[in-house]
């Protein structure tokens, strides 16, 4: 599957496309097959989000899942700081990035 | 410390001023990210893998309380409530949104500090020897010809667009705490035969991924031609440095193929030049600078006596107080590596706690080092043991400088955007695998430093132990090498060989620290026996 991703630009955190808007939940992201470029361009006019870009993933027990490590670690939040994770109480969480 | 003057104050409150309406206009859209950036990144904010963020200048590494203090509400206003001290002697905050920025620098503007410098292609923050004034062994105090540096290039016109980045470091002892060596340019003052001071200049050291020692084009500056020298290596860089290809464009690169004698003989013409244009900055102003710079009111009946009978104590002082050029008083050292901690960082109520205790104990100044600690560098003796106590409460007591926990770390793939791989859960694991004190004694001074990726934040080069995160399609490895330094004895390190996964990595350090065990003798530091044994032992235990 193909995910469209970026860093929203008044926050900075890290947003996936979710069909019609942006979310910072990874789980809410859409696999924008062939649209991606065309979604890109569009967004990239809107201006809400900065530096967006296209990534491989695959589907992890129905959740998106990046294909590269980098972005399995922005989906999530530092592995070093569980704390300020997406996901502060789920422990398995930083396993799943690595 | 150096106190701003009126114009120090007005370009700093102006340039906030100015990215107030930058960041207006990107935020209604006036401006698009491609005008943007090169603008956010003149005022130090990156866009990171997580969030933006924001990296503030520490001049060569100095602060008062006032100063760490907004650093501490910083952290607590602006983002999650914690600051990452860096190998630049500067601070970063990973979480800071846009549109706070121009309220957060206004802020650190209040206490006369700012982000300018600390990015983009002009002359970096100085950096300078973190026990400048208070060590033993130094020939002058370094930080008021920073201080000159500073002002000279900040904001500097013709400097402000050059080929790529540029740091200097200035020293002023034989000993290098600095990491001198690798820098754009290490300035190392000296006194001549006759007592006068001047300058060894060192031109085209760097890390990143074409690492070099400095050589040393002129081994005396005299002190009043210090700018204009500097001026005239930078003419030289900036007119033939290339700018065609990133890679290729530090000043090391140019240094490297003209020639240091080619560099040299250009740098010295145009030297001749700038002296008939009259360009040295006038010496009142130096003057000024240096009245900021004098010894703190010490009390010289200060005893040199300790009690050493809290044996805690005992090894704290030890390891991480260190001989103050005034008797009765100590450098005191503040460890940001505790064990299993993350390598540089501190929460705000720890950099509030080091902002009273620079208060109460050391004439309200702290230093913030490339080794990513901090220093209290005028303690009196006698109250070392309160400082050590109320250090412990806060958690910033523990005994470890210089030892092979003292690790540098970059941010890795945690943080950084351009990392191939995480650099800080290596740290501690490692920091775990040797968490006895007893032990890491034993091995003593080794220097492990680690960086996340090619480009060396975490001086892997420069390690008696480095290690470098790469991707080996898509999965962090990490290679190993041994025999570096930034110090006096500056080296670079050599790839033992193929890389090693994370744990692997961890067992590689210990093996190699086996080896060391093993070959030593008599005193010699793990770096001492790697340069007379050579690289064999050690690729036999790590490889067979
Ligand atoms: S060395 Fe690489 S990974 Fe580490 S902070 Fe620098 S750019 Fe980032």
């Amino acid at each position: 599957m193909k995910l469209l991703t970026g860093n929203d630009l008044k926050s900075g955190l890290v947003t996936w496309w979710t069909g019609k808007d942006w979310s910072i939940n990874i789980e809410d992201a859409v696999d924008v097959g062939e649209e991606g470029e065309a979604i890109l361009a569009a967004e990239q006019e809107a201006q809400r989000v900065n530096s967006a870009y296209i990534i491989d993933g695959d589907e992890d027990a129905g959740t998106p899942r990046p294909g590269h490590i980098k972005d399995r670690v922005r989906a999530l939040g530092p592995t070093v700081r569980p704390d300020l994770t997406l996901k502060p109480n789920d422990a398995s969480a930083i396993d799943k990035v690595v | 410390m150096y106190k701003y003057d009126q114009y120090d104050q007005s370009i700093v409150d102006a340039r906030v001023a100015e990215f107030r309406d930058q960041v207006e206009r990107r935020l209604a859209g006036e401006i698009t990210e491609d005008q943007f950036k090169p603008l956010r990144l003149q005022n130090g904010l990156y866009l990171q893998l997580h969030a933006y963020m924001l990296r503030v200048a520490i001049p060569y590494g100095t602060l008062n309380s006032e100063q760490m203090k907004m650093l501490a509400h910083i952290a607590r206003k602006y983002d999650r409530d914690y600051g990452h001290f860096t190998t630049r002697q500067n601070i970063q905050y990973n979480w800071i949104q846009l549109d706070q920025t121009p309220d957060l620098l206004a802020d650190l503007a209040s206490v006369e500090m700012h982000a300018i410098q600390t990015s983009g292609n002009c002359i970096r923050n100085i950096s300078s020897d973190q026990y400048a004034g208070a060590a033993a062994d130094e020939v002058t105090d370094p930080r008021p010809w920073a201080e000159l540096l500073r002002q000279w290039s900040t904001f500097h016109p013709e400097f402000a667009h050059l080929p790529r980045k540029f740091k200097f470091a200035v020293i002023a002892s034989e000993e290098d705490r600095a990491a001198m060596r690798l820098h754009d340019i290490g300035i190392q003052l000296v006194r001549n035969d006759a007592g006068e001071l001047g300058a060894r200049f060192f031109v085209g050291g760097g890390m990143g991924r074409t690492p070099m020692i400095g050589p040393m084009v002129r081994d005396f500056v005299a002190a009043d031609d210090l700018v204009s020298y500097a001026e005239a290596c930078l003419r030289v860089y900036n007119r033939y440095g290339r700018r065609d290809n990133k890679y290729k464009a530090r000043i090391k690169i140019l240094v490297h193929e003209l020639g240091k004698d080619e560099y040299t003989r250009q740098v010295e013409e145009e030297f001749k030049h700038i002296k008939t244009l009259n360009l040295d900055p006038p010496k009142a102003e130096l003057e000024r600078i240096t009245t900021f710079f004098q010894d703190p009111d010490y009390d010289k009946s200060a005893s040199d006596d300790l009690d050493l009978s809290d044996p805690d104590f005992a090894i704290w002082v030890d390891q991480n107080v260190k001989t103050h050029k005034q008797s009765g008083y100590a450098i005191a050292n503040i460890s940001l590596k505790p064990i299993g901690g993350i390598p540089g960082d501190a929460t705000s109520a720890q950099i509030d706690v080091m902002a009273d205790l620079a208060k109460e104990y050391s004439f309200d100044e702290l230093r913030v080092t490339h080794a990513q600690n901090i220093v209290l560098p005028h303690v009196k003796k006698s109250d070392l043991y309160t400082l050590w106590q109320k250090l412990d409460e806060a958690g910033l007591a523990t005994p470890n400088l210089d030892l092979i926990s003292d690790m540098i770390a970059c941010p890795g793939l945690d943080y950084c955007s351009l990392a191939n791989a995480r650099s800080i859960p290596v740290a501690q694991k490692i920091a775990q695998r040797f968490s006895d004190v007893g032990k890491q004694k034993e091995l003593g001074e080794l220097k492990l430093k680690i960086s996340g990726c090619i480009n060396a934040c975490g001086h892997h080069h420069a390690g008696h132990i480095g290690i470098l995160g790469v991707d080996r399609k898509g999965v962090e490895n990490y290679q190993l090498s041994l025999g570096g330094s930034g110090a006096e004895d500056v080296s670079l390190a050599k790839i033992t060989g193929p890389g090693f996964d994370e744990d692997g990595i961890v067992d590689a350090v210990e093996k190699a620290t086996n080896v060391y065990l093993k070959e030593r003798e008599g005193d010699e530091r793990f770096v001492d026996t790697y340069r007379r044994v050579g690289m064999a032992p050690f690729k036999e235990a790590l490889y067979d």
